[in-house]
């Protein structure tokens, strides 16, 4: 086990250097000057040069890698070309709405796909199977965006029943800060519910099949029992990994719904960024994205052991 | 293909599931040729936009501004009069035509790269490495980050969402290539000495075609809704030229007051992700039943 996990940590590292290589080379993949993109359009000679220093454009590209790749081992992510402040402290203040966002999302999109998959599985091949899946196929392809506008003009601007836009923090009591979760956590949630409900069932349906489930059943155990503690329990890996694949999806989906829903969080950062030419934003914000990824999906592959105490490493 | 066998009703509580025989209702053959047939009118439509609509896409007219759909405006005015119907059917031109570039353009990368790393052992791992960095990134950032470092046109978003979609691809092509290469028929061709352009073309890609442009209908899918996202994100096609994702975008600042010119062309992005995803779905039951697991594992595009 410890191997393993040293193996599987030592993994994680050229994946973050191919991340950190695509991050670092962004800048130069462009047309052109870099430091002209960034001072835009009406920028004199000096400002040009003035980003070139600040940016140490000046260097041969190896050293430069070095130096960038130095600073971000050490927590700097540089300084942003637009507000002056540093990238890291940019991200600290904003991290918070799209946490809340992101763990509301897994929560609820877990509470309602799981149990739905377990159903239709249980239920493969009934009605109730298929309403389940294709209602997890229309999920998959509904822009997120469209759900979003249209619960909010629904809901927000209509009825008056949540509010319209925007983010409150806890700070600001419990039900204001809910209440601005709900829809953007149901329209981010479609897709990662799709997701998982599928696969729920399609792990499910297999197990389902297994003899030892038929055994379960034979000496006479509640169906509920043998659902969620013999089918569930052997489901389970599947399902998790692909919580943990989904991580990918759910970060690029709050940008979207951030977006839609005004909330002060990374994805609002993102797109700011990109407007702006922010490249020190934009590079630290793939990097941290990137990194949550990787992280998540190694603290999934550790957990195995705990799920299956079959895998053995 | 068999027909749909329909399951006894179930009264009791408790039964196993029986999977031999049965289809979802969005496989088969009847969702095959019905989502087919989706797409070739939304295709057609968009294609012959200048001969459904003679009102210009782009035609300004300040005074009938946010009108909701009506007999002369179908799909209602935006905020600067622009009709949405014409915006929507020529959106359509560019949207489809992101989707096909990106799909043709994962396949090639997918299918080269892929093939690479199945055949050259030392290339193997580096590549591989690089596609699970390019994966460690979500798509959307990706392709976002891309379009902001390049000249936002036409080619730089296909080019820019083809990114993102390539890893997937390669990781099936090498997957499906490692399992042929082992099959007689390849050693056969090896022993004769095939050269290997020739053994790939002819022995190898023919035989992994199936699960590839099952592959190649997600990207599609992906590509439509990646280019949307991207022009609400700022990043996307420039507003020159109507996409559907660029209409929806244009229309945000009014959204509260008219839904419509955000409405249309999203179901229409809706209706042609949902109708590839089917055909995607029910043209790997199709094309080979056997290729289904290959397919999700790995990581059929959501």
């Amino acid at each position: 086990m410890v191997s393993y996990a040293a193996r599987r940590l030592l993994g994680v590292i050229p994946v973050m250097l191919v991340v950190g290589v695509f991050v670092f080379m962004l800048l130069h993949l462009g047309a052109g000057d870099p430091a002209a993109l960034i001072a835009g359009d009406f920028a004199t000679p000096a400002q040009i040069a003035h980003i070139h220093t600040l940016l140490g454009l000046d260097q041969p590209l190896p050293v430069q890698f070095g130096r960038w790749g130095w600073n971000i081992l050490h927590g700097n992510l540089g300084v942003s070309v637009f507000s002056g402040v540093s990238v890291v402290k940019l991200i600290g203040e904003r991290i918070w709405p799209t946490l809340a966002l992101a763990v509301s999302t897994i929560v609820f999109s877990c509470a309602l796909s799981i149990p739905l998959g377990i159903f239709a599985a249980w239920r493969a091949g009934t009605a109730i199977d298929r309403s389940v899946m294709a209602l997890a196929v229309a999920a998959f392809s509904f822009p997120v965006f469209l759900v979003g506008y249209a619960m909010m003009i629904v809901l927000g601007v209509n009825w008056h029943i949540l509010p319209v836009q925007g983010y409150a923090p806890l700070s600001a009591g419990l039900w204001p800060f809910l209440s601005h979760l709900i829809m953007p956590t149901v329209t981010l949630g479609f897709v990662y519910l799709a997701l998982l409900a599928r696969i729920t069932r399609a792990s499910m349906v297999e197990v389902l099949s297994q003899d030892y489930i038929r055994t379960a059943r034979a000496k006479g155990l509640k169906m509920r029992t043998v659902l969620t503690v013999h089918a569930l329990k052997n489901a389970a890996v599947p399902i998790v990994t692909t919580i943990g694949n989904g991580i990918a999806l759910l970060i690029g989906g709050a940008v979207v719904t951030e977006t839609v829903f005004a909330i002060p969080g990374l994805g609002r950062l993102t797109v700011d960024a990109i407007t702006q030419h922010d490249y020190p934003v934009i590079q630290g914000l793939i990097l941290v994205f990137g990194g949550v990824y990787v992280v998540v999906n190694l603290l999934i592959d550790l957990a195995y052991t705990l799920l299956d105490p079959r895998i053995r490493y | 293909m068999v027909a749909a066998i329909e399951p006894p009703a179930h009264r009791r509580p408790w039964r196993l599931p029986r999977l031999v025989g049965w289809r979802s209702p969005l496989r088969g053959r009847g969702a095959l040729i019905g989502a087919a047939a989706v797409l070739i009118v939304i295709a057609a439509v968009s294609i012959a936009a200048p001969l459904i609509t003679d009102v210009s896409p782009q035609e300004l007219d300040p005074i009938s501004r946010l009108l909701p759909p009506a007999a002369d405006h179908w799909f209602g005015t935006d905020g600067l009069g622009r009709d949405v119907f014409a915006r929507t059917l020529y959106g359509g031109r560019i949207s489809l035509l992101v989707g096909f570039g990106v799909a043709v353009l994962t396949t090639v990368f997918g299918l080269l790269i892929g093939a690479i790393a199945g055949f050259a052992r030392l290339a193997d791992e580096l590549i591989m490495r690089v596609m699970d960095g390019l994966m460690a990134i979500p798509g959307i950032l990706l392709a976002a980050a891309l379009m902001a470092v390049s000249h936002p046109g036409l080619t730089t978003v296909i080019v820019a969402i083809s990114v993102p979609e390539v890893p997937r691809m390669v990781r099936l092509v090498r997957s499906m290539v490692l399992s042929v290469r082992e099959r007689p028929f390849v050693e056969a061709a090896v022993l004769s000495g095939t050269r290997l352009p020739r053994l790939l073309l002819r022995h190898v890609i023919p035989n992994i075609l199936a699960p590839v442009v099952v592959q190649a209908t997600f990207a599609f899918a992906m590509a439509i809704l990646l280019e949307s996202y991207l022009s609400l994100l700022g990043a996307g096609i420039p507003p020159g030229i109507p996409s559907w994702g660029n209409i929806i975008t244009d229309s945000i600042n009014t959204v509260r007051t008219a839904f419509w010119p955000i409405l249309f062309p999203g179901l229409f992005v809706a209706i042609t992700v949902l109708a590839v995803n089917i055909l995607g779905d029910s043209l790997r039951d199709f094309l080979d039943p056997r290729f289904v697991r290959q397919v999700r594992m790995a990581g059929s595009a959501p």
